[in-house]
């Protein structure tokens, strides 16, 4: 899943202050569950807004909203009027969804609320944690399943650096050594002498380095080209 | 002969090599490596030069390897991946080799969160171990990473660094085999204080019979202060440095001497270690001290070849 942390309130503050009727809009999956963008922050977020508003003796309208995703067309067309009813849209969603917002809304500028952080794992309530970068070419059948280019602080792909300190990364204390939990994974699988290969250079044309990146899947994409040659 | 420089003749030659480490200024002075530099020639037979060591913003390794050039020293270029991808690093090479810079020593550099530009954004596009290959490759085949060709000689002697005290302690002597594996040519070590554990794994190391493929020269470290050797007890990452050495300083009299005497031991411990071919100092800030640390352990005169 992907997740979010509320930006601090007077950042978002500094935002929307010169607006008078703004839109607080969550979304109800990935970052509903980290508790930063979904129905119930948008609400919370919206009264505080008005709260301030008050307090510095403006007048604004803060609304709020949410819908169960911001990154499908099909979920935003039963609100686009009532959002298209705004001066701005401090959208909750990640990242994605402000993208597509922007996009799609018309002359409304959608603003973030959230930082959108890192796509990762609920390990225990309340703690989330990165184990994947999304770099579109994926080695971890070579590294026992974790991930050295997400987890570790170089992404160093042969091992671990000279910073290894008790199975700890030499940037912090509370970040396990990737390489340190790929090798004792290894010994556990049985598989350590493949620890001994030296892996090539990376290709990163596969991940963000290659620019903005797009998966078509042509016999569904086909399809919906046949459909609208038909209706027309 | 791979590159012909000082460094990889004395070596070859199979004489007890001395290297040490130039630490470049924060600013534009030539002076500061000129005046390092002539201190240090007669007592080394290569001088690095750190690349923005600990991530600080430091003049150009490349830049303090050419001023050295200039003053006939034998310079080993230190490049670290953080800082620069694969196009970067084999332009800097060529640059590097044109200006006669011979030696070589691929790291991939402390994380940019431990200097002074925190927030930069790290490259780590290669790594250290692919630093080995991508210059090998360069120097052997005549031929980028991506196989076009290069022209003219990349005569290189390649370096990296052997960090014996980090863990996994087992799989260090494996990643030691993978940089030999890459094309190192000679190794540095992290500094060492413990020298059993030092021992240990270069007992490890001849097991595999490595110590006859690389060229081992161990780390060394003087400690100039109480502070100094407190701090990196407790906060350097991958150093061991025994409580030992602490007490020693605490209970000296005259504490630079003290650290200058620790130096000197572990250098005459390190010589008697079969397969280890000299030692690199690590003076931080302290290059002073090089010459009467090189001259106590009756390392003089340096080869001339």
């Amino acid at each position: 899943m992907i997740v979010g942390r509320q930006k601090p309130f007077e950042e978002i503050w500094d935002m929307i202050k010169d607006f008078k009727k703004v839109l607080v809009f969550g979304c109800n999956t990935c970052v509903a569950i980290c508790h930063a963008g979904g129905g119930k922050e948008a609400e919370i977020l919206a009264s505080l807004l008005r709260m301030k508003a008050s307090q510095e003796g403006l007048s604004m309208e803060v609304m709020h909203a949410a819908i169960e995703r911001h990154c499908e067309p099909e979920f935003f067309d039963h609100v686009m009027d009532y959002v298209r009813t705004f001066d701005v849209v401090l959208s909750l969603a990640c990242g994605v969804g402000v993208n597509f917002l922007s996009e799609r809304i018309g002359n409304i500028p959608v603003y973030p609320g959230i930082n959108t952080e890192f796509y990762g794992a609920v390990p225990k309530a309340g703690m989330f944690t990165e184990l994947c970068a999304g770099c579109g070419n994926c080695i971890l059948h070579l590294t026992g399943g974790i991930c050295p280019v997400a987890r570790c602080a170089k992404s160093l792909m042969n091992g671990p650096c000279g910073g290894t300190n008790n199975g700890k990364c030499e940037i912090s204390q509370d970040v396990d050594c990737a390489w340190y939990l790929i090798l004792e994974r290894m010994k556990k699988l049985g598989t350590l002498e493949k620890m001994s290969e030296i892996e090539p250079p990376r290709d990163w044309s596969t991940g963000l380095h290659g620019g903005p990146r797009r998966v078509v899947l042509e016999h569904i994409a086909d399809l919906e080209t046949q459909k609208e040659t038909e209706g027309s | 002969m791979k590159s012909g420089s000082n460094l990889e003749k004395v070596l070859d030659g199979g004489y007890f090599a001395v290297t040490a480490e130039l630490g470049p200024p924060k600013g534009t002075s030539a002076s500061v490596i000129r005046r390092k530099g002539e201190l240090l020639k007669l007592y080394c037979d290569a001088l690095n030069i750190t690349d923005n060591q600990t991530a600080i913003v430091r003049m150009s390794s490349l830049g303090g390897c050419v001023l050295l050039r200039e003053m006939g020293i034998d310079p080993v270029m230190q490049m670290v991946v953080r800082d620069r991808n694969r196009i970067a690093i084999q332009s800097d090479i060529l640059g590097a080799v044109a200006l006669g810079i011979k030696n070589v020593l691929c790291l991939s550099g402390d994380h940019q969160k431990f200097g002074n530009h925190p927030m930069a954004k790290g490259v780590y596009d290669i790594d250290s171990i692919q630093l080995v290959q991508t210059l090998k490759k360069m120097r052997d085949e005549k031929k980028f990473l991506c196989g076009e060709n290069i022209s003219g000689e990349v005569a290189l002697y390649i370096g990296a660094a052997a960090n014996p005290f980090a863990d996994p302690f087992e799989y260090r002597v494996t990643r030691l085999a993978k940089k030999i594996e890459a094309g190192v040519d000679f190794i540095q070590t992290q500094a060492v204080f413990d020298v059993d554990k030092f021992s240990r794994w270069m007992d490890m190391v001849r097991d595999r019979g490595l110590d006859e493929r690389v060229h081992i020269l161990a780390g060394v470290i003087p400690i100039k202060s109480l502070g100094m050797a407190r701090y990196m007890r407790d906060n350097v990452s991958g150093i061991s440095l025994p409580d030992e050495i602490v007490t020693r300083m605490e209970d000296a009299k005259d504490v630079k001497e003290e650290g200058v005497k620790i130096t000197i031991e572990i250098i005459d411990q390190l010589k008697e270690i079969d397969g280890v071919r000299g030692i690199h100092i690590m003076a931080v800030a302290w290059e002073e001290i090089v010459p009467a640390i090189v001259e106590r352990a009756h390392l003089l005169p340096r080869p001339i070849l």
